[in-house]
């Protein structure tokens, strides 16, 4: 039973994530020169090599946004619509639209909405009398623009689950908590929030994968820039590893890359492992 | 794990086993896999399965197969993937800066293995000098011109005439375009600029636009070897405050980075009076400006100049000799003049030969369109595409130094000083 | 969905908050679709300037319509995205089931090389996976495309968590009917995991409806390339973006889904609810 889904993962995933990690001790091949062993020095040359500093940090503050907030934001957003708020079947189909829209297309949008002097924000921020401003062109407000997309495209797929999870909570426990005089702050820590506890768990856990995955919208609307200000872990892998075709140094990022979330997912395996049995 | 894969693979044969058959029912032809570079669909690849059949038909022993690999970044991505499993493509148009990686990973043959004959070697001679500054490389010509672009100044005559200034006169210095640039600008009540003088985009590959800057101010900024760089030689220097000059001190050029992507349209939404860009752009703003605009040289500083772009045609090392000579001959028939020509006319690209610009057809488009042949006027001041040893990652710490002195983080000494010392770490091990 | 509305008292004020609220968050996040229709309806002139008496065309999609044969590519993103859920599906419940009821020697070995999976970025693994299909002769395939996603290890992680809480009285009283083990795994786990596979699908559509880099390379021609290469000739930036004719094409593709979703919102949102996902 087990067979053919083992066997597939080992041809596609174990295989060539082991000759990832032996490739990492070896030196990059080039042409005639075969690659030889070299040790450490790619993880020497990681150690040194600022723009990975960067990309880490980057990507640090771009996690650290976009799991809250985009959890939390799915989390109102469910809250909202199973709330039977006047408009609620526009309000559910305006918070799942991010999802069905390719993000390479989307990327381009959110440009047009960020583009300084005629762009949608500016249009807006204009009418107002806000100073202009060229968001992407700044390396102090380029990572935020970045990140407001992620959310976006995030935040509506997440609330399908709250939504569903919701939805399959009894409501004679409501009722009880009205009797009982509870407030709704109350209700939602005390009854709602652990109940929805798995799926939180499982929206977390993908809400961790994508913060280290999502790389389109940046190669779209920045290619990492302004000097390196939007360069995400896996934009500065994607560049060593298929622009500079440095696949020894790549393999030791994605080395690294995969330590990181390695112990960030079985911290949550765990916590998931033990949440679901009660 | 390999005897693993094998059994592996004997398995999926059988799965398999219908894509085989109709590739191998072809025993006689040579198959020439060739990788373009468009987007995938799209007006140009109907021209090119157009080249290619008609190619075929000629040559009824050979079949080019057009593979279309979406932009130059995915298309090498595409083709060195192949070749590291050891199934490149026979034929590929790759970016012309990519010479020296194609190289260093050994994945492509000289030109010159094929130049047998003298009309071979009459076609090689054929070509503008300026185009096969990026294709010759130690004696050795690597790459065949095809779709090759410079960098031009697009100017909006309705904005001049607003502005007093005579429609019909671009800048020709760079003195001029920021008197021009000042006048050009407008702003609003509050003190918000409405219209900028000028604009030259700064995302992706700033090193291109700004490579028009330093020619102009008589500085080369690599050896022809590849191996050393001049980013921190003064007048690069000089001409990089130039730049920021633009936005910090003159206030005619928007701040921080521009869009690359945004500066067609930025000028056709007059938000700029000005604009530096690609002739690839040519027929875009053509087709979609609602004023009467015009296409010049580059400004001149001590001298005109602009660097060359755009994509050569190279022989991949693991084809067999058969598809090699037939990539040759593929290559030669579509740089004849007339096809260049038709090339240059349907695409906007500079057709590559001054044969070419002596056909009919072309001729008589370029009365039509003048603008059509500022490109290759300004072709004898053309210098090569910046283009080192690993190149992507030296014109990366390059991108990274002049955005860094754009959005006003280091000052144009330090951000050249930092581009340099890590180019010259980077190219250590290619002396 | 529940009839009585919440039964605790919330203060009007509050309530009006939830609103604007609620709606605020809808505006923002329905935007792009709004911006997507208003410039792909107009001439390419209007795609900045919002004037209510802008002519109408439909030109942009004709043109769209044209650049590429989405019709084909749509055909066969559907097909991938079918093709691959229905191998995880299979092969994944297999052995979860497996990693669930069974003892055997190495299984916790075995189950952490499972989890690996979900941390290694595919993309990294490119020029393996590559070298492997171009042995198998399945370049330019959708069964390349796919392959190496058909075994999923988040899959097989939530189903073997699912499974694992199902009752032993339940799978007892089935043995006792004679059933096989194909049939109790077909009669009684795979109905109680339904809401898990419904959520499992919706995370795996969304991932290969929008997955880009691995099928570029692996695919060659019109046959085999899905939506997202396609849409790619609008987003090579090299002739300046186009907004009119990207946001005809995105909404070309996106438009299926969407319809789909605003028909079936409310079977869909409720076959989650049945059971809720826990």
């Amino acid at each position: 039973m087990l067979l053919p889904a083992l066997a597939l993962l080992v041809a596609f995933t174990h295989y060539p994530a082991v000759a990832t990690f032996i490739d990492s001790f070896m030196s990059t091949p080039k042409g005639n020169r075969p690659s030889t062993f070299v040790g450490l020095e790619n993880y020497r040359i990681m150690v040194e090599d600022p723009i990975f500093w960067q990309s880490f940090r980057n990507n640090l503050w771009f996690a650290l946004a976009t799991i809250p907030l985009s959890v939390g934001l799915a989390l109102a957003m469910a809250l909202w619509v199973n709330a039977r708020l006047s408009g609620q079947a526009f309000l559910r189909m305006a918070y799942f639209t991010p999802t069905v829209l390719p993000m390479i297309a989307v990327a381009n949008i959110w440009l047009f909405f960020y583009t300084p002097t005629y762009g949608l924000l500016e249009q807006i921020g204009g009418m107002f009398g806000f100073p202009s401003h060229n968001w992407l062109g700044d390396k102090s407000t380029a990572l935020g623009a970045i990140t407001m997309v992620a959310i976006w495209k995030e935040a509506g797929f997440f609330m399908i689950f709250y939504l569903a999870a919701l939805q399959g909570i009894n409501p004679s426990l409501r009722e009880a908590a009205a009797i009982e005089g509870a407030g709704r702050w109350f209700f939602f820590r005390r009854v709602l929030w652990p109940l929805l506890m798995p799926t939180t768990i499982f929206v977390l856990v993908n809400a961790v994968i994508n913060a280290f995955r999502m790389v389109d919208h940046v190669v779209v609307m920045t290619r990492g820039g302004p000097d390196n200000a939007t360069s995400l872990l896996l934009f500065h892998l994607y560049e060593v590893g298929f622009r500079y075709w440095d696949t020894g140094y790549a393999a030791a990022i994605t080395v690294v890359l995969l330590v990181v979330l390695a112990s960030v997912a079985l911290a949550q395996f765990f916590l998931m492992d033990r949440k679901a049995h009660y | 794990m390999n005897t693993f894969r094998h059994t592996f693979a004997r398995l999926a044969t059988g799965i398999a086993s219908a894509t085989l058959i109709a590739s191998s029912s072809f025993a006689q032809t040579t198959e020439v896999p060739f990788y373009f570079p468009v987007a995938v669909g799209g007006p140009i690849t109907k021209l090119i399965d157009q080249f290619a059949a008609d190619f075929n038909k000629e040559n009824p022993t050979i079949k080019v197969t057009p593979i279309y690999a979406g932009s130059y970044q995915d298309t090498i991505v595409k083709a060195l993937t192949a070749n590291k499993a050891g199934t490149p493509p026979a034929a590929s148009v790759l970016l012309s800066t990519d010479t020296f990686t194609l190289i260093d990973d050994d994945a492509i043959v000289p030109i010159d293995n094929f130049v047998k004959t003298d009309d071979d070697r009459k076609w090689m001679s054929g070509f503008y000098k300026a185009f096969m500054l990026n294709s010759q490389i130690g004696g050795k010509t690597w790459g065949v011109p095809f779709q090759r672009s410079t960098v031009v100044l697009y100017w909006n005559k309705e904005a001049f005439k607003e502005a007093g200034l005579d429609p019909n006169k671009p800048p020709a210095t760079w003195a001029e375009m920021v008197s021009m640039g000042q006048k050009l600008t407008k702003k609003d009540a509050s003190g918000k600029v409405t219209q900028y003088g000028i604009q030259i985009p700064s995302s992706g590959f700033p090193y291109w636009l700004f490579q028009g800057l330093t020619t102009q101010n008589d500085v080369i900024l690599a050896n022809e070897a590849g191996t050393q760089t001049k980013f921190d030689d003064p007048k690069v220097i000089e001409a990089l405050q130039f730049w920021v000059d633009l936005s910090k001190k003159h206030g005619i050029h928007p701040p921080g980075i521009v869009e690359w992507g945004t500066t067609p349209k930025d000028f056709m939404e007059k938000k700029s009076a000005m604009i530096w860009t690609t002739t690839g752009n040519l027929t875009n703003i053509r087709n979609n400006a609602k004023f009467d605009f015009g296409v010049a040289m580059l400004p001149a500083g001590k001298k005109r100049g602009s660097p060359t772009g755009g994509g050569n045609f190279f022989i991949f090392k693991k084809a067999t000799p058969a598809q090699q000579d037939a990539a040759f001959r593929f290559a030669k028939w579509l740089t004849q003049p007339a096809r260049a020509a038709q090339w240059g006319i349907d695409t906007g690209y500079v057709a590559v030969s001054p044969a070419a610009f002596d056909t009919p057809a072309l001729k008589k488009y370029a009365s039509e369109f003048p603008p059509a042949t500022v490109a290759r006027d300004q072709l004898q001041f053309a210098v090569a595409e910046l283009s080192t040893h690993d190149n992507q990652r030296v014109a990366k710490a390059f991108n990274d130094g002049l955005q860094a002195a754009i959005t006003g983080s280091k000052t144009a000494e330090q951000a050249m000083k930092d581009a340099q010392r890590e180019a010259e770490r980077l190219l250590r091990g290619f002396k | 969905m529940h009839a009585e509305a919440p039964t605790y008292r919330v203060p009007l004020w509050i309530r009006s908050l939830d609103h604007i609220g609620a709606w605020l968050l809808a505006l923002i996040w329905i935007l792009p679709l709004v911006y997507a229709v208003w410039t792909a309806l107009h001439p390419q002139e209007f795609s900045a300037k919002f004037v209510l008496t802008a002519p109408l065309t439909l030109e942009n999609f004709a043109n769209a319509w044209k650049a590429a044969p989405f019709a084909r590519y749509f055909l066969n993103t559907t097909l991938l995205v079918t093709l691959i859920l229905g191998s995880q599906l299979v092969l994944c419940t297999l052995a979860a089931y497996a990693f669930a009821r069974y003892e055997f020697r190495g299984k916790n070995i075995l189950f952490s090389l499972v989890l690996i999976q979900l941390m290694i970025m595919p993309d990294i693994l490119l020029v393996e996976n590559y070298k492997t299909m171009s042995q198998l002769g399945l370049i330019d395939t959708l069964f390349g495309i796919g392959l190496p996603y058909f075994a999923s290890a988040f899959a097989i992680f939530l189903l073997r968590q699912t499974f694992k809480q199902i009752p032993n009285e339940l799978v007892e009283a089935a043995v006792m009917e004679g059933a096989s083990t194909l049939q109790i795994l077909w009669r009684v786990f795979v109905p109680l995991a339904k809401p898990v596979y419904i959520a499992f699908a919706l995370v795996s559509v969304s991932y290969h409806w929008n997955n880009f880099l691995w099928p570029l390379v692996v695919t060659n021609s019109v046959n085999s390339r899905p939506l997202t290469v396609g849409l790619q000739v609008f987003a090579s930036t090299d002739q300046g973006i186009d907004w009119s004719i990207i946001t005809a094409a995105t909404l070309l593709t996106a438009a299926p889904l969407l319809i789909a979703f605003l028909l079936f919102q409310r079977q869909f949102v409720q076959s989650f609810m049945r059971a809720g996902i826990k």
